[in-house]
């Protein structure tokens, strides 16, 4: 009991540590993110030739018929992609967490891969098997003489970005349903409440904070995202316009930056959206653990229905995996449903020189996803749980990260860092640990959703009892709230880490050597020729099988853990 | 323990000194693929002991704006890539030093277009020319016959098969845009450029991409560099290239930084690449890229083209850089603005005009035809001359100089908004046409 302090200091001890840690944190976003970043984007506010501070960028920007039309496709993809990841993500959600389901672990991590999707193949996959001349529609136009234009426009766009985010929405949902006390559901089950309306009234609220972390990074995602866009050629969306025209060599006009300023403002404007949609809204339990909901056994006829509707979502997720996979053994592959043959050749290409890359992209991915789980759950709980001023810019500072497209930051870095040399005359952006940065402030938001809706739901009453009972704030901290996070943190280290290991846009631009590169920088170097798809291919499968093995270890720890509390209780 | 440990580091730094001691690291900047820097690699270590070749893969114009980036400390020695018109922006922005390549007897042209850097900035190491590429079983589910010139492009059968990178993206793809410009003249020339646009599947923002979705047969056409399609044909792809009449080749380029860390190895591999024995890895299956050296080609296989003595390649038209240099920017903004963004208008409109002529051959009605050379007129319309590209004041819209008379936002607002009502008015009075023949 030495850890016990006296009541009176602890006010005033924790008020330093507080200021402390905000400071930390908004001296870490204004190093890594704000100042490199605004080294690139402050572009936006200058007129070109003179450099002299204007706003006329902006006007231009509004009478632009081509950006007013990007915009509003951007919110309508962004919005709709939303619904459907949604539909995607609740039942697997709900049938793994509330339901005694045989292989709940396997679906919660085959789930996930779809935010693995490796850069390049993964789109060649993707139109090999949806394209206008991919499996579906040769095989469909020789059956039934028809082709539907799955990959084609806006729709397109929507429905490959919700299947390739909606696990956003998945991993969060689940950690908040099973975050939630169930005794809420059997006071309400002792109060008649059963099925859908026990679901809708009680289970689904309780879970809001996690839907809504996962939502609104969807979303924001979607809204930024350029790499989709770009893949199916769709050009008026505001993210692939601010790409265009930031990376055309010879074309160093503003109106690239001003787009990145409004996906920025459009991107924080969104999450103070769903924070106002939560606000006077209390979604914490204060009994935890438990094992979560109580996991209801299915009938024989419901299981059947539920198989069928979790095998149906998994294959049509998992489809450009399978795409993947049958790219890597592929010999030729062109305009048929199926490859000519298959062969092993592209995995013994890569196998000698993959031990690099794998190794990198481990190291760099982990410690990013280590990075943005302190700083994300160090945010979270200064935001909800303090009243330091100016606590919410934090979050929003670290939320813009999402809008800055990945070469601007690449850019930024090179800019802010190059200039600093190390002894032996290297410049300090060329050393690996900036990519490490770069990918921690790149993910961050992710894992710092993440961290927000698992502290939404835990209840201030319990700190508040741990400090009546003499604990210091941190004791309590480690001892209570960390503890009753674990779920969220280990959902946001996932998360994080998991993108983190196929992100390519900063990376490109920071990598200085070969012996320094991960996986992603691999697969670039592949796929830039006919004879180098198949090794890349198999490149992108081995990340992939990496980053899912990963992700499966981390929920098996969760499940331990749940049940370990469990079992004590 | 930090003692140890920085000791420990010296001690690596030291290690690693004397494993470079005899050459040194040489760092190159490229857009090639490890299928074309692999062998390169492997050649040069071969004949020049005691360097190593470093590679960084970078896309062309991230490729630029990093060594642009980081000259103020420069750790690259290289600058490998495709794209002409990026050397001359590496050079315009002195990034890159004179030199000399010891190699002689090599030719000064290759078809019409000067194999090095006048003033000695950057040399030529392969030939590439434009030509158009298809996927054999494409065609062949379509019954559609092989096209080989670029007016073949513009007939309805065509219509949603093809593909082209965006020329604001690829430097390659604007030299096309550009010669065909040059060999048709203006306004012809973009009749012909929009003629195509209005049958293209897509516009890639990647010159591989192209290629890519010939290869997969998500397009059956692509207008690609020919290295591209020799290559996927020697990987075993079923895909075929030709050569139209109005083209040009260009050469792809090697340029040595400003301020290289290791000058004596950039040399040294500059050398190397010019030599017979680098010449001769361009001729790999996976590379297949035209020598600049004419000796290679009586190694080469079967049917390679060779730009020296093959006619078509002498027939090519003269390439003026200085023209092209001075439009580059409009040039590809007015392609974004009238196909690349207004693809769907233009489809649409190209696609009524189709309907109408195919209605049109079988019951011929003068009216008709009036409204369909209206519609065409109407698509080919330009809102700038060839003299106005050129000018002084819409350059420095592009560059933000003194004379301009309008931002380069308000001009591309003016040119989105000329090319969409030119391109609804043509549809109307192509359906006014087809209602006429019915």
């Amino acid at each position: 009991m030495a850890f016990v302090a006296s009541m009176p200091t602890r006010r005033f001890a924790a008020k330093p540590g507080q200021v402390i840690a905000v400071s930390v944190i908004a001296l870490f976003l204004l190093v890594f993110l704000i100042i490199p970043a605004g080294t690139v984007i402050y572009t936006a506010f200058t007129e070109k030739g003179t450099g002299a501070l204007t706003v006329v960028n902006f006007i231009d920007f509004f009478n632009t018929d081509l950006f007013r039309r990007s915009f509003f496709n951007s919110i309508y993809v962004s919005g709709m992609s939303v619904v459907w990841a949604t539909v995607i993500a609740l039942p697997l959600a709900v049938l793994t967490t509330r339901f005694d389901f045989r292989g709940s672990l396997i679906i919660q991590t085959l789930g996930f891969v779809p935010l693995i999707m490796p850069p390049f193949v993964g789109a060649v996959a993707m139109q090999l098997l949806f394209g206008r001349n991919g499996t579906v529609n040769l095989i469909l136009n020789d059956w039934f003489g028809i082709r539907l234009p799955f990959m084609e426009g806006l729709n397109g766009v929507i429905f490959v970005q919700s299947l390739h985010y909606f696990p956003f929405i998945l991993i969060n949902l689940s950690t908040s349903l099973r975050n939630i006390d169930r005794s809420m559901e059997e006071a309400a089950q002792n109060l008649g409440s059963s099925g859908i309306r026990l679901f809708r009234r009680i289970v689904f609220p309780l879970a809001m904070p996690g839907y809504l972390a996962g939502a609104s990074l969807v979303f924001v995602k979607v809204f930024d995202d350029l790499a989709t866009p770009l893949l199916l050629n769709v050009k008026d969306m505001l993210a692939p316009q601010a790409y265009l025209r930031v990376t055309s060599v010879g074309l160093t006009d503003p109106m690239g930056y001003v787009i990145s300023v409004i996906l920025i403002v459009v991107s924080i404007f969104a999450m103070w959206l769903s924070a106002v949609a939560m606000r006077g809204k209390d979604y914490s339990t204060t009994q935890r653990g438990g094992g979560g909901l109580a996991k209801r056994k299915l009938s024989r006829g419901e299981s059947v229905i539920a198989y069928g509707v979790v095998a149906l979502i998994l294959l049509l997720v998992l489809s450009p995996h399978i795409g993947l996979l049958l790219l890597s053994f592929a010999t030729v592959w062109s305009f048929s449903p199926m490859p000519d043959d298959f062969t092993m050749a592209h995995y013994a290409r890569v196998f000698g020189e993959s031990s690099i890359y794998i190794k990198n992209t481990l190291i760099y991915a982990s410690l990013a996803g280590l990075i943005d789980v302190v700083i994300g759950g160090a945010i979270a709980y200064i935001v909800l749980r303090t009243k330091i001023i100016g606590r919410r810019w934090l979050d929003w500072a670290a939320t813009a990260a999402l809008a800055i497209p990945g070469v601007v930051l690449g850019i930024g870095y090179l800019r802010t860092f190059y200039g600093i040399t190390l002894p032996g005359g290297t410049p300090l952006a060329t050393l690996w640990v900036m990519v490490v940065l770069a990918l921690a402030i790149r993910r961050l938001p992710y894992a710092l959703r993440a961290c927000y809706a698992a502290l939404q739901q835990v209840s201030e009453s319990l700190e508040e009892a741990a400090e009546n009972l003499g604990a210091t704030k941190q004791r309590t901290i480690r001892r209570i709230v960390l503890p009753l996070m674990t779920g969220g943190l280990l959902a946001g280290f996932v998360t994080s880490f998991s993108t983190a290991a196929v992100e390519l846009s900063a990376t490109l631009m920071l990598i200085q050597s070969n012996s320094d590169a991960p996986i992603a920088y691999g697969l670039y170097v592949f796929m830039q020729s006919p004879a180098g798809r198949g090794p890349g291919a198999a490149l992108g499968v081995i990340a992939v099988v990496l980053v899912a093995v990963c992700t499966l270890l981390s929920h098996y720890v969760i499940e331990r853990r749940q049940r370990a509390i469990g079992m004590n209780k | 323990m930090l003692k140890t440990i920085a000791a420990a580091m010296l001690m690596s730094a030291a290690l690693v000194g004397t494993a470079y001691a005899d050459g040194g690291k040489v760092t190159i900047v490229t857009s090639f693929s490890k299928d074309v820097t692999d062998p390169f690699k492997a050649g040069f270590e071969a004949a020049n002991p005691g360097f190593t070749l470093d590679v960084q893969n970078k896309s062309t114009s991230s490729g630029v704006k990093y060594v642009d980036e980081t000259k103020s400390n420069n750790q690259v020695d290289l600058f490998w890539a495709s794209a002409p018109d990026a050397f001359d922006n590496l050079k315009g922005r002195n990034l890159l030093v004179k030199f000399k390549p010891s190699v002689t007897g090599l030719p000064e042209k290759v078809g019409s277009y000067p194999v090095n850097d006048p003033d000695g900035f950057y040399f030529g190491f392969a030939a590439s020319g434009y030509g158009i590429m298809s996927n054999d079983r494409y065609l062949e589910a379509n019954s559609l016959p092989k096209p080989v010139e670029w007016g073949d492009l513009v007939k309805a059968e065509y219509h949603d098969h093809i593909a082209i990178a965006a020329p604001s993206r690829s430097g390659t793809t604007h030299l096309t845009i550009e010669t065909i410009l040059q060999g048709e003249g203006w306004d012809k020339g973009w009749g012909t450029l929009k003629g195509i646009g209005g049958n293209l599947q897509q516009v890639t923002e990647r010159s591989f991409g192209v290629p890519d979705a010939v290869n997969s047969g998500q397009t059956g056409i692509g207008i690609v560099i020919d290295f591209f399609a020799f290559s996927a044909q020697a990987s075993g792809f079923p895909v075929s290239f030709s050569y139209p009449s109005v083209t040009t080749v260009v050469p792809a380029n090697i340029g040595i930084i400003a301020n290289a860390p290791n000058q004596p190895g950039a040399e040294a591999f500059v050398n190397y690449l010019l030599s017979e024995k680098g010449q001769a890895v361009l001729l790999e299956p996976a590379i297949r890229r035209l020598p600049i050296n004419p000796a290679l080609y009586e190694k080469a296989p079967e049917g390679f083209p060779n730009p020296f003595k093959d006619p078509r390649f002498q027939s090519m038209i003269t390439f003026d850089s200085d023209v092209s240099k001075k439009r580059t920017d409009v040039v590809d903004t007015l392609y974004d603005q009238l196909i690349s963004f207004q693809l769907d208008n233009l489809k649409r409109a190209t696609k009524a005009i189709h309907d109408a002529e195919k209605a049109l051959a079988s019951n011929d009605q003068p009216e008709a035809r009036a409204l369909l050379t209206e519609a065409h007129a109407l698509i080919a319309s330009m809102p700038v001359t060839a003299d106005e590209a050129a000018s002084q004041q819409i350059r420095d819209a592009f560059t933000g100089g003194e004379q301009k008379t309008a931002r380069q936002a308000e001009l591309e607002q003016q040119w989105a908004t000329f090319a969409s009502e030119k391109y609804a008015a043509a549809k109307t009075k192509a359906e006014a046409a087809l209602a006429l023949i019915d």
